[in-house]
């Protein structure tokens, strides 16, 4: 590997260490809940490489086991991940003028993923390209790694794994965190955390992504809508 | 398993990447390279990282029952200690292992 490739994975693999350990336990536990359920390694690897989205694969167990029709599963999948497009757009400046790997950096762009990138101001001296790269392709290995592990082991293990995946949810706290610290404006984490957990009382954990991401929608348009009519107040 | 019950597992595989790749992919195709990005949507990109993060830490937490059980005390406690020790010292590392670890202790020791 040449210097500048060598430096962009010094620079990423450390940030992926947290998904690391949130990804091997929870794909571990994918990989069991397929064997469990009937469904052997190329199963697991054709998910975890093609799909490569957590929630909707665990919930894709149920769709397997049961074979409901596959035009259900899609509809399914595109509600489960519907806040991927809020990634999408959040990244869209920092994703679009790249080259050589931005098909696959928007396929692999999970909630980790995702999480990673958009809080990072990546140094003028690393290459940025390959700094995503990493960061992305770690993660998919991990993810990966962790399901056929849990595949092919599933039974065996027995130590105390309670409580591990909180890893991700210390990941996203402290990105949270973090963005808290560098923004002057807490207005839009706070319409996040206030319309999720609205929407968690109102409409129930399972079904609360949707109404949450429309809350979210709605009350940062009627800020836009605000600061573009004082803009052209103070102009005119 | 037999030959239909493959093909039809294979659609189902493929259903779900196509569905995930859709919503993946959709903001891009919306807004190739050298379109210019309306006002609004630029807007919704600075706004959004920090709303949706908020989301995911509130869908990570979604299923702690405040009202019965261990009432959602060793989830609090270590997003404080995560909240506190990263504020403090600012290492990611450090604030998401402590607070796994304090959150493990806590679910296998004291609240079981």
């Amino acid at each position: 590997m040449n210097k500048e490739k060598t430096a962009a994975l010094k620079y990423g693999f450390p940030r992926t260490i947290p998904v690391m350990v949130g990804y091997l336990f929870l794909g571990t536990a994918y990989g069991i809940l397929m064997k469990v359920n009937g469904f052997g390694i190329w199963w697991v690897l054709a998910m975890s490489v093609l799909v490569y989205a957590g929630s909707l694969q665990y919930v894709g167990v149920t769709f397997l086991a049961s074979m409901v029709s596959p035009a259900y599963g899609f509809l399914m999948g595109l509600m489960i991940n519907a806040r991927h497009l809020f990634y999408g757009i959040s990244v869209l400046e920092k994703y679009r003028g790249l080259k050589k790997f931005r098909a696959y950096l928007i396929f692999a762009l999970t909630d980790e993923t995702f999480s990673i990138v958009c809080s990072e101001r990546i140094p003028a001296r690393i290459d940025r390209e390959w700094a995503y790269l990493w960061i992305s392709l770690l993660n998919h290995i991990y993810w990966v790694t962790g399901s056929a592990v849990g595949n092919i082991l599933g039974g065996f293990i027995n130590f105390d794994t309670k409580g591990l995946d909180f890893a991700l949810t210390a990941l996203f706290v402290v990105i949270f965190t973090d963005q808290w610290k560098s923004q002057k404006d807490h207005r839009p984490a706070l319409a996040g955390v206030f319309c999720s957990v609205v929407c968690v009382r109102v409409f129930g954990s399972g079904a609360f992504i949707i109404p949450a991401m429309a809350g979210i929608l709605a009350i940062l348009s009627l800020w836009y809508k605000g600061k573009k009519k004082k803009e052209a107040e103070s102009l005119g | 398993m037999d030959k239909t019950a493959i093909i039809r597992g294979a659609l189902i595989v493929a259903a779900l990447a196509a569905a995930t790749m859709i919503t993946r992919f959709l903001p891009f195709l919306m807004f190739p390279r050298g379109k210019k990005i309306p006002g609004y949507v630029e807007y919704l990109g600075k706004t959004l990282p920090c709303a949706t993060i908020g989301l995911l830490v509130v869908y990570c937490l979604k299923d702690v029952d405040v009202w019965s059980g261990s009432h959602g005390l060793p989830e609090l406690i270590a997003v404080a200690v995560i909240v506190v020790l990263h504020w403090w010292k600012g290492s990611s590392l450090l604030s998401i292992g402590v607070g796994t670890a304090v959150y493990m202790v806590l679910v296998q020791t004291v609240f079981v």
